[in-house]
């Protein structure tokens, strides 16, 4: 995909909210950094997936981009437009193009309305005419719900039915890109395929790009054409989603990986795992250099502490893949290894398990 | 604005259920004994005032013991008159049959235009939050400062003894309830994810106010106003008390006839008997009610 | 290694709750497990399977009223649900522990966390004074807190979420109990969290000897942690089987659909998902027919003329009369 096709573009995004203190007269103490310094383009028509573990500020980033919290600094571009030139009426036309679909469907959806208000609202807000009642069984349809759901309220459904309402909304005023934030985490297993199965067949249908933003790493990875990896505030580590599964760089993305579980006895009982120490930590006192460095197994005694990394490309890998960490080829290349102490071998026991 | 903005401002409105939530609240409501007690004490209370002149054997201010009385001799109840005479020789069930009007009356009105008040600001400092709330908020904060009774007395006496004093006094000390009330409702719905989505396609602020965030912040107004109804009989009653009630000796008022009683509490005790179980029965009936229409109403109840 | 007697053997359990002028709702239904020591048993199913009031019937933690509680909970021989209250509650904490889902609402907000670890070690190891606080900063470190005496003096709310279920689990461990039943242990946890969280479970098991029972939704989990699955689906357990063969070989058609509808990181891009129609709110009752056959895709006409049997045959146990074949697996 070439670089004129980028529909939407975000450039050294940062939210910072303030802390503040004092009883008469409050000042600012601090600030939380919930998203520091972000760079991210999303291609016209792919789905770009954004994983991180919460507090990472990846709800922030979402939501920053569609302006649903105000930005510190930084750009965001869509289709050509700065949307942080554009205020009032200006901004509430364009949000037209860009919809949001959230992850708890019972709290994004108001228990007092009706779905064939819940739809058509968003026609009225944009004085779209025509037959509304029409237009809101054409989108239950769309979404797999029956006509007759129009009449009914948001308290009525099954938690993978009120995804799907919340998913007609954010598709009813025809976007281009749509924000799904934790689309599937609030839901039943069973249910969660069904989800993502719709968002993939909507995209072909209408022609979406997608912005998903998840912690689970194996929903984004089979959703997603290209992949980020957030972590405290900044990427880490952004490929083509097949690229960044089988060589991921960053030591954070190895370490997500490998924590991922995955439903096949005999994967789990010969994969080498790499254990984070600690927690993640305060946003609103990073560590200097690189974010990460407290927990990473491959800390090395020089830059990590008091060089922030910038996202690079790593020779003998495709452009699209760039890395935040000073020490990746050594680390690829096996020069450097992680600390013995977070890596945990393959169970021997269960390994050597004759029962198979 | 042009005419066609005007327009489509105007059926952006949400349209509201009449239907599910409430039928269901109402169902619940139904079928607790509490409630039906309650509801079942209001109803009484109102059916006296409304129809005391039919109930009532004598005129408030007849005295058909005039003559008997002396203050060493009130006579109690009997079957000629149920509640006994008072002081002046009128009949005393009468009496409490015609104060319910006065206290229905002040109860009402004072918490409706207490409402009224509190709503106003209320909706001002959570619609827009930032600096109005601020100084909505500090503003109510002063009114909450002062003791509630205190307040009363000193608007009530600032204005007169009279029963539209009394009202008014009730009214303002209670508006900054509602309003913290509303306040705190309406801004923890801004943050809530359905007020996020109806931002995020675009929904203009005065639909989101009046079609999302108020209707999901009123109903602990609404048991509140019950609740407070039960709080305004009584203050009246206590402001009445003090003297800070109508001056017309002729017009009935339990506060002010359990002041009239304190010199005869030794001889004629159940003088102050009557008025006072009248005032605690209608603040029960309202109590009672308010408390279960909470538990109907609010959302963490239902499921 | 599990040739010995069972340490619990739960047989035939059933829980109906009453509700004052609601429908009686039976939740688990003749539910029979096994479990022997040193072994990891799981009890996986989606919200509405009884997986959850399974364990608390297990612990005797169901209120009672308007529960009634039927079957055997046959631990080391003693009958759980008929044993007098206050032999319950020396079995519950010194033999069996429970871990749950929310750490926060597991642990006393008001009483810093080596309190309540010294508190436990008091009433079920009779150590007091400075050799219980020494035993409780010992357990700390042993889950792999940092700096256990520090933490000791800490309350809760100070604590990060993992560190909580760390906390939470050491005060599981602080009685040595031959049984611990985890509910949804690491659901509220991040991956990297919940990867720190199995393994100390995984090596507890291993170090002591204790047998685990792991409640949870998440198939990925059970692979890597336990010895034998099993699958319950409205009340009523479907399929069970050892993890390699339950896994390799999934007959009953909601385990399959379950396997076929979670994402896998290794599979390849572009694999097709295969969700399981309709939701678990969607069910027969038993008495009816098989709960699951409203969703079923392989349901034939008899899966709703009465309640399909469990049977055992191989090691396994299925509740199905038309299970997926081994063209029909799905494997992916």
């Amino acid at each position: 995909m070439s670089d004129d096709d980028v529909l939407l573009s975000v450039r050294g995004l940062e939210v910072h909210f303030p802390i503040r203190s004092g009883i008469l007269i409050e000042r600012q103490i601090g600030s939380v950094k919930a998203v520091d310094g972000v760079d991210l383009d999303i291609p016209r028509g792919a789905t770009v997936g954004l994983v991180g573990e919460s507090g990472c500020g990846k709800s922030t980033l979402g939501r920053a981009i569609l302006r649903l919290v105000e930005p510190t600094a930084g750009t965001v571009t869509f289709d050509g437009t700065d949307l942080h030139n554009l205020a009032g009426e200006d901004l509430r036309r364009m949000r037209r193009q860009l919809q949001m679909v959230f992850q708890d469907p019972m709290a994004s959806l108001n228990p007092r309305q009706n779905v064939q208000s819940v739809l058509s609202e968003p026609l009225r807000a944009h004085g779209i005419g025509g037959d509304h009642a029409a237009r809101v069984r054409e989108l239950l349809d769309v979404v797999g719900l029956p006509a007759s759901a129009a009449n009914r309220y948001p308290h009525e459904f099954s938690g993978g039915q009120r995804q799907r309402i919340g998913i007609a909304r954010a598709i009813a005023l025809e976007p281009q890109l749509i924000v799904a934030d934790e689309p599937v985490s609030a839901l039943d297993v069973s249910i969660q395929a069904q989800v993502v199965n719709l968002l993939e067949e909507l995209q072909d249908r209408l022609g979406l790009t997608y912005l998903v933003i998840a912690h689970d790493l194996a929903v984004v990875r089979h959703i997603a054409d290209v992949v980020a990896v957030m972590y405290l505030g900044g990427l880490v580590e952004q490929a083509p989603s097949d690229d960044l599964y089988a060589t991921p760089l960053h030591p954070y993305t190895k370490a997500l990986m490998s924590a991922v579980p995955i439903p096949d006895p005999e994967v789990e009982d010969t994969r080498q795992r790499i254990l984070l120490q600690g927690d993640l930590p305060s946003p609103a006192d990073p560590p200097a250099g690189c974010r990460f460095h407290t927990r990473c197994p491959f800390r090395q005694p020089t830059r990590c502490a008091d060089e922030r990394p910038a996202l690079r490309t790593v020779p003998g890998h495709p452009e699209a893949h760039t890395v935040a960490c000073h020490w990746a080829e050594e680390i690829e290349a096996g020069r450097i290894r992680p600390d013995a102490a977070a890596v945990v071998a393959p169970n021997p026991q269960h390994a050597s398990d004759p029962a198979a | 604005m042009s005419l066609s903005e005007i327009e489509a401002t105007e059926s952006e409105q949400v349209e509201q259920p009449a239907g599910n939530l409430r039928k269901e609240a109402w169902k619940r409501l139904r079928r607790d004994p509490v409630a039906l007690v309650g509801f079942g004490l209001i109803a009484f209370f109102v059916l006296v005032a409304v129809f005391a002149p039919l109930i009532a054997p004598y005129a408030p201010d007849a005295q058909p013991g005039r003559g008997i009385i002396t203050p060493t001799n009130i006579p109690g109840p009997s079957a000629e008159h149920w509640f006994g005479l008072d002081a002046s020789g009128r009949d005393e069930f009468s009496r409490v049959v015609y104060g319910a009007r006065q206290s229905l009356l002040v109860g009402v009105v004072a918490t409706l235009v207490g409402m009224a008040g509190g709503l106003l600001l209320g909706v001002l400092a959570g619609a827009f939050g930032g600096k109005v709330d601020a100084v909505v908020m500090r503003i109510v904060d002063v009114m909450l400062s002062i003791p509630g009774l205190l307040m009363a007395i000193a608007i009530a006496a600032l204005l007169g003894a009279s029963l539209w004093s009394v009202m008014i006094a009730i009214a303002i000390i209670n508006i900054p309830v509602f309003a913290r009330l509303l306040r705190g409702q309406m801004l923890s719905q801004r943050g809530s994810d359905y007020v996020l989505a109806a931002v995020s396609v675009g929904v203009r602020r005065r639909p989101i106010v009046f079609g999302h965030i108020l209707p999901n912040s009123i109903s602990p107004v609404i048991v509140q106003a019950t609740l407070t109804l039960a709080t305004a009989i009584i203050e009246a009653a206590g402001l009445s008390f003090l003297g800070l009630g109508s001056a017309d000796p002729r017009v009935p008022e339990w506060g002010r006839m359990l002041a009239d009683t304190q010199r005869y509490l030794a001889s004629a005790p159940h003088l102050a008997f009557f008025p006072g179980i009248a005032i605690v029965i209608a603040a029960l009936g309202f109590t009672m009610l308010g408390e279960r229409l909470r538990e109907a109403i609010d959302p963490k109840y239902r499921r | 290694m599990t040739s010995t007697e069972p340490l619990l053997d739960v047989r035939d359990l059933s829980v109906t709750f009453t509700r004052k002028g609601g429908p009686t709702v039976r939740a688990v239904d003749g539910v029979s497990f096994t479990v022997r020591p040193g072994e990891t048993v799981s009890l996986v199913g989606e919200s509405g399977s009884g997986k959850s009031v399974t364990s608390l019937a297990v612990m005797g933690l169901l209120p009672r009223r308007g529960v009634q509680v039927g079957g055997q909970v046959l631990f080391d021989g003693d009958d759980l649900l008929t044993l007098p209250r206050d032999r319950l509650r020396d079995i519950r904490g010194r033999d069996i522990a429970m871990v749950f889902q929310d750490p926060m609402s597991s642990l006393n907000p008001v009483v810093p966390i080596g309190v309540q670890v010294t508190e436990v070690l008091e009433r079920h190891q009779d150590l007091h004074g400075e050799k219980a606080r020494a035993a409780a900063a010992d357990l700390l470190a042993r889950v792999g807190i940092p700096d256990p005496t520090r933490r000791l003096k800490e309350y809760p709310h100070q604590l990060s979420g993992g560190m909580r279920q760390r906390a939470l689990i050491a005060m599981a461990l602080a009685c040595q109990p031959r049984l611990l039943i985890a509910d949804e242990p690491t659901t509220a946890l991040d991956v990297t969290i919940q990867a720190q969280i199995i393994e100390l479970l995984k090596e507890l098991v291993q170090d002591t000897g204790a047998a685990l029972v792991l409640i949870t939704h998440d198939l990925g989990i059970v692979a890597g942690l336990c010895d034998t699955v099993h699958v319950m689906y409205s009340g009523r357990v479907v399929e069970s089987a050892g993890r390699r063969e339950l896994f390799a070989r999934p007959r009953h058609p909601y385990t399959g659909g379950l396997l076929g509808s979670v994402p896998r990181l290794d599979a390849p891009r572009g694999a097709p998902l295969h969700p399981i129609p309709g939701s678990p709110t969607d069910v027969l009752r038993w008495d009816r027919g098989c709960a699951f056959a409203p969703r079923c895709q392989n349901r034939v006409d008899a899966c709703t003329e009465g309640p399909p049997p469990l049977e055992s045959y191989a090691g396994r146990s299925l509740r199905c009369l038309n299970p997926l074949t081994e063209s029909e697996e799905v494997s992916a």
